[in-house]
């Protein structure tokens, strides 16, 4: 059934995103109801990897590049973000060598998130520069040694980040519903990126670089812009699980965090928006069940358990079978399409191109 | 003058390792274009199969108790035989996917191999001490003192890339494998066996991997599950500088990282020097904005319209 009113086109238009936030709230609401704090806590968590998973979606899934780093950005907007809202108490003890302005104010929360997320945007800015001109290896390459970079970074810098013990005192601000509505923001920003001119000028590049050369696509240009905008999103999720956990270590950030974020959107479909949702809500899901089994089932008399970091084991023995199996995730890279298909097919097809 | 060779020698050995890494790396990757994440894992294998597997804090020598004649060639079986095993369940079924697929799939195997390892030894690191006479001073020159295992170290590395000069340009196995990274599907057509090739080249890159792992753990004497990511890491970076796809280029960046972190380690003030790392990447970046394409061109690097 084709759309006859201009409003039902828009709909059309921005399906993906109505279906997709329907499903989230479903999903929101459904475990919320329950009421059981540690459960609605696995959920904020599951949720901020989803922003996490949607921001690298924005550069990974457009450019087709893979970005080993964004985790790194994580932790400049989790550390960007605490630092501002901190006690300033607590600030002269475990990060005396902020500037002076910051150590005597604070910001709310959301101020200090959106501005969190500014500064991993800078970095990854200029980062972004001197990446982006490697070709599509190298620069995954150069994303990972980023990476670690950062990461060695902020294990030294011990006045600004408390290096290796952990920073505390970070107000816990971060509820299911706050969550959500930080997944809701990075969605749209999501698709209304991969539809404008820029974005398509990145995917054009994606699938022919050499092609969208010659189009006239400043290919390095459009990846350094994309690099930036989803590096804005991984920031502000970094503020939100700062502001989740009430503490921020280094060690946090690390390869686990990379390794589940992106086989989040490996497992659903790299290309689509549609596919770091899914794979984020299944992968949260296994991951879950999981650690559950690590703890140990009650079975009568014995309890049986899987031996620790088997979790992390069976997310990789996944993403492996999926890899092998079925490359291009549970979606295909296909956003979820309107489901009311015309019936008459040729002349509506034509009709839809124009 | 007697400073400046031991900077040099610190600068050699430290290469030496970054190389033999890098080499590993970057034989893979001509064959299969595959960055093999995993590749620092088998490092991590083949020092912890110097250990009983348990989870005891202390570590007990299983391997590591052998005469060396027994040893090595034990602990280079393990890591052939791990790189072979990844060869037949992961990088072969993707044999035919995008190098990014590859790419992510090796990062997989690799998180995997952690794991396991994990699982095994428990997470914590171990102190093991084997060969412990090796880091004994042995006078160069006057004044020079540098440990036996610097020498060692160094010796090793030459002897390996000779053997491997020798192979590949004068056996027949050697040449295919050549052919094969130039350019793989016309040898494929001139009648290269694919598979052998490229099991020989895994096979190949875990020996590599191995010599690492061993002379790798007898400097630092501690087992780590991470301790082959960091080495990965700088001969990931020794690949990109030096060229991707090529072998000579792996060689002179692995060497060009070593110098660069020792001199810095050598010459930063002591407040700056755990900053050390961060100064590498930061020169690594600005090698690569004024070389993209890295320090040695390759033929196989620039892909084809």
């Amino acid at each position: 059934m084709e759309p006859k009113t201009p409003l039902g086109h828009q709909v059309r238009e921005i399906w993906p995103l109505i279906i997709l936030s329907i499903i989230l709230f479903a999903v929101v609401a459904v475990i919320q109801s329950l009421d059981d704090r540690i459960i609605s806590q696995s959920l904020t968590e599951g949720l901020i990897r989803l922003v996490v998973v949607i921001g690298l979606y924005i550069f990974v899934g457009n450019s087709g590049l893979i970005s080993f780093g964004h985790i790194g950005f994580m932790m400049i907007g989790a550390y960007a973000t605490a630092w501002q809202t901190m006690d300033p108490m607590t600030k002269d003890i475990f990060v005396p060598g902020l500037p002076a302005y910051l150590l005597a104010n604070s910001h709310h929360w959301l101020v200090a998130t959106i501005i969190g997320g500014l500064i991993a945007a800078i970095a990854a800015f200029i980062s972004g520069l001197a990446m982006m001109r490697l070709s599509g290896i190298a620069a995954s390459i150069g994303t990972f040694a980023l990476f670690m970079s950062f990461y060695s970074l902020y294990l030294q810098w011990s006045t600004w980040t408390a290096g290796q013990s952990s920073l505390v005192g970070i107000p816990v601000t971060t509820t299911p519903w706050v969550a959500f509505w930080f997944c809701i923001v990075a969605m749209i920003g999501a698709f209304v990126y991969s539809r404008s001119k820029y974005g398509l000028a990145l995917r054009a590049s994606r699938e022919d670089e050499v092609a969208a050369k010659a189009a006239g696509v400043n290919v390095t240009g459009e990846r350094v812009i994309s690099f930036t905008i989803s590096a804005f999103f991984v920031g502000m999720a970094g503020g939100l699980y700062g502001h989740f956990l009430g503490l921020l270590t280094v060690d946090t950030f690390y390869l686990p965090m990379t390794f589940i974020t992106l086989s989040m959107l490996v497992v659903g479909g790299m290309q689509s928006l549609s596919g770091a949702v899914v794979g984020t809500i299944v992968l949260s899901l296994v991951i879950e069940l999981l650690r559950k089994a690590e703890k140990g089932f009650d079975m009568g008399e014995t309890s049986i358990s899987l031996p620790a970091s088997s979790a992390e084991v069976g997310l990789g023995v996944i993403l492996l079978l999926i890899l092998i199996f079925r490359p291009s995730g549970f979606t295909r890279n296909a956003e979820i399409y309107w489901p009311f298909k015309p019936k008459v097919a040729v002349t509506e097809v034509t009709h839809r191109q124009s | 003058m007697a400073f400046a060779l031991q900077v040099l020698m610190n600068a050699l050995s430290l290469g030496s390792l970054y190389a033999l890494a890098a080499l590993g790396i970057g034989l893979l990757f001509g064959v299969l274009k595959l960055i093999n994440f995993a590749h620092g894992d088998f490092i991590t294998v083949g020092a912890y199969a110097l250990i009983v597997p348990s989870a005891a804090t202390q570590a007990t020598l299983l391997l590591g108790d052998f005469h060396p004649l027994i040893l090595i060639p034990c602990i280079v079986a393990v890591v052939v035989i791990l790189a072979l095993i990844s060869e037949f369940l992961v990088f072969r079924p993707l044999r035919n996917a995008s190098p990014a697929t590859l790419m992510i799939g090796s990062f997989a195997l690799g998180f995997i191999i952690q794991n396991i390892l994990i699982m095994i030894y428990g997470g914590r690191p171990k102190a093991v001490g084997i060969w412990s006479d090796l880091s004994l001073g042995v006078e160069l020159m006057e004044g020079v003192e540098v440990p036996k295992l610097q020498l060692i170290i160094i010796g090793v590395t030459l002897v390996l890339m000779v053997v491997l000069v020798l192979f590949l340009t004068k056996t027949k196995y050697g040449i295919h494998m050549r052919a094969a990274a130039e350019d793989f599907r016309m040898a494929r057509m001139l009648g290269i066996e694919a598979n052998r090739v490229i099991m020989l080249a895994v096979a190949i890159s875990g020996m590599l991997a191995a010599a690492v792992s061993m002379l790798f753990v007898v400097q630092t004497g501690i087992l780590d599950f991470r301790m082959g990511v960091s080495l990965m890491l700088f001969a990931f970076i020794a690949t990109v500088i030096g060229g991707m796809g090529s072998l000579v280029g792996s060689v002179v960046g692995g060497f060009a990282v070593g110098a660069v972190s020792i001199l810095l380690q050598t010459f930063l003030p002591s407040e700056m020097r755990v900053f050390r790392d961060v100064f590498v990447f930061a020169i690594v970046i600005f090698i690569l904005l004024v070389r993209p394409q890295g320090l040695v061109m390759s033929r196989a690097s620039r892909e084809r319209v």
